[in-house]
């Protein structure tokens, strides 16, 4: 027999389960530990829910499963580089954002997301596949927007360089 | 404006973040610029190639289920120090009585009484192994800035190893609808938890003592900060741990730690 609450669970939180598992696989990149932080980021969801009052839930259960998952992936090593860059190849003359991208592969596409340092994969995946505004990513991830900005557009010029291999030919 | 500044604003502009007026300049920019005007496609078709070939990863359907004693429900919990079963069950008759707390008078108001049984249940809740603690740390240099941007005041954490009580880590939790930083110790098998939350009043108010439901609390208020402790630890070394943390001043902001 349901309760109440687990009926209003369903019905506010469950709709972005889908989000929150996508987030914490592009974070592990590993299928089998998304679906453990998954189960654990449900389980304080339904404990915490008495809690989320008039806060949008999606923002909510991502900043859950985003804390989950950074607990796992810092116990599997103990320093994350989160804030590591490619190298800048100081080449200023030729921004890799002035090219349009030809046909990419999903194959490519998923590698060059996954080989992004967390910090700008995660604000990547917010940004591009669940379509958050700048303002629900700083709230997902805890900082302020203007961070938000800067790995958003750190991530993308990365993601660009990794992606227009027209780019290295050229050079 | 000029290319430099639409560079600064373009992905902004690209995600539709900016107000009117600047989407306006930037967009009368772009018209007359054609080394922007890449910028701007470029930064499409990475979004639009990102849309179109990332996989988007569903969550099985049966990991969504939780159990319903989940909800708000205290009974069938896992426990943070597993005794023996005496003490297990001990435990569990505790979380039923909670719901029917005989209330605790640190002073008489009503609102006291309302805090100090949220204040039992929040402790009794942190006692299971996966709620102790947000994060894990002995160092109160780990554990004191994980609080910034989620509160609006720092918690003091003070290390009190060499007085005997282990730092576990620090969380936030719920009292009465409010976030509250709780940072947790332990003295051999007991947990103590330290609620702090900044004062009404700039006044110092003295270290009231109750038990209740098996559990000690202290709470006292100091340098516009207000304490609440509670451990399941005996009056005596519960008085040893709060007059430890009570000799730290708080440090102001920005001074060492």
């Amino acid at each position: 027999m349901e309760s109440d609450e687990r009926r209003r669970f369903e019905a506010v939180v469950l709709p972005h389960a889908d989000a929150a598992y996508n987030l914490a696989r592009w974070l592990t990149r590993d299928a089998d530990a998304a679906d453990d932080l998954l189960q654990e980021a449900m389980y304080r969801a339904a404990r915490y829910f008495h809690s989320l009052k008039g806060v949008d839930a999606r923002p909510w259960l991502l900043g859950i499963v985003r804390r989950t998952t950074y607990d796992w992936l810092r116990n599997r090593k103990p320093t994350i580089p989160l804030d590591l860059d490619l190298h800048d190849n100081g080449d200023e003359a030729l921004d890799p954002m002035a090219v349009v991208l030809g046909e990419c592969r999903q194959e490519d596409v998923r590698q060059a997301m996954e080989s992004l340092p967390p910090a700008l994969r995660e604000v990547i995946v917010l940004r591009e596949v669940e379509c958050l505004t700048y303002q629900q990513i700083a709230d997902v991830i805890d900082t302020p927007v203007g961070t938000v900005m800067s790995r958003l557009s750190r991530g993308r010029q990365q993601l660009q360089i990794l992606l227009a291999p027209t780019m290295d030919a050229e050079k | 404006m000029n290319c430099q500044q639409v560079r600064q604003l373009l992905h902004a502009y690209v995600d539709g973040e900016l107000d009117l007026v600047r989407n306006v300049e930037v967009e009368d920019h772009l018209k007359g610029c054609t080394e922007c005007s890449k910028l701007d496609k470029g930064v499409r078709s990475l979004r639009s190639t990102i849309a179109t070939q990332a996989p988007y990863f569903r969550a099985p359907r049966e990991l969504c289920v939780v159990p319903e004693s989940t909800f708000a429900n205290p009974k069938n919990r896992r426990h943070f120090f597993t005794g023996n079963l005496a003490t297990t069950l001990a435990l569990s008759l505790l979380i039923g009585a909670i719901s029917f707390s005989g209330g605790l008078f640190l002073n008489s108001g009503q609102s006291n009484q309302r805090l100090a049984d949220a204040i039992v249940a929040a402790h009794v809740r942190s006692l299971q192994v996966e709620h102790a603690v947000d994060v894990v740390s002995s160092d109160r240099h780990t554990v004191k800035p994980w609080f910034q941007g989620k509160l609006d005041y720092a918690p003091q954490v003070i290390d009190l190893s060499k007085q005997g009580f282990k730092l576990h880590g620090g969380r936030l939790d719920y009292l009465i609808d409010r976030p509250i930083a709780a940072v947790f110790y332990y003295r051999r098998s007991h947990a103590i938890n330290v609620f702090t939350w900044p004062a009404i009043s700039d006044k110092d108010a003295p270290v009231r003592k109750k038990s209740t439901q098996g559990f000690h609390i202290r709470s006292w208020q100091q340098s516009g900060m207000t304490y609440w402790v509670i451990s399941d630890l005996n009056d005596v070394e519960l008085d040893e741990f709060v007059n430890s943390l009570r000799e730290i001043p708080p440090q102001p902001t920005g001074g060492p730690e």
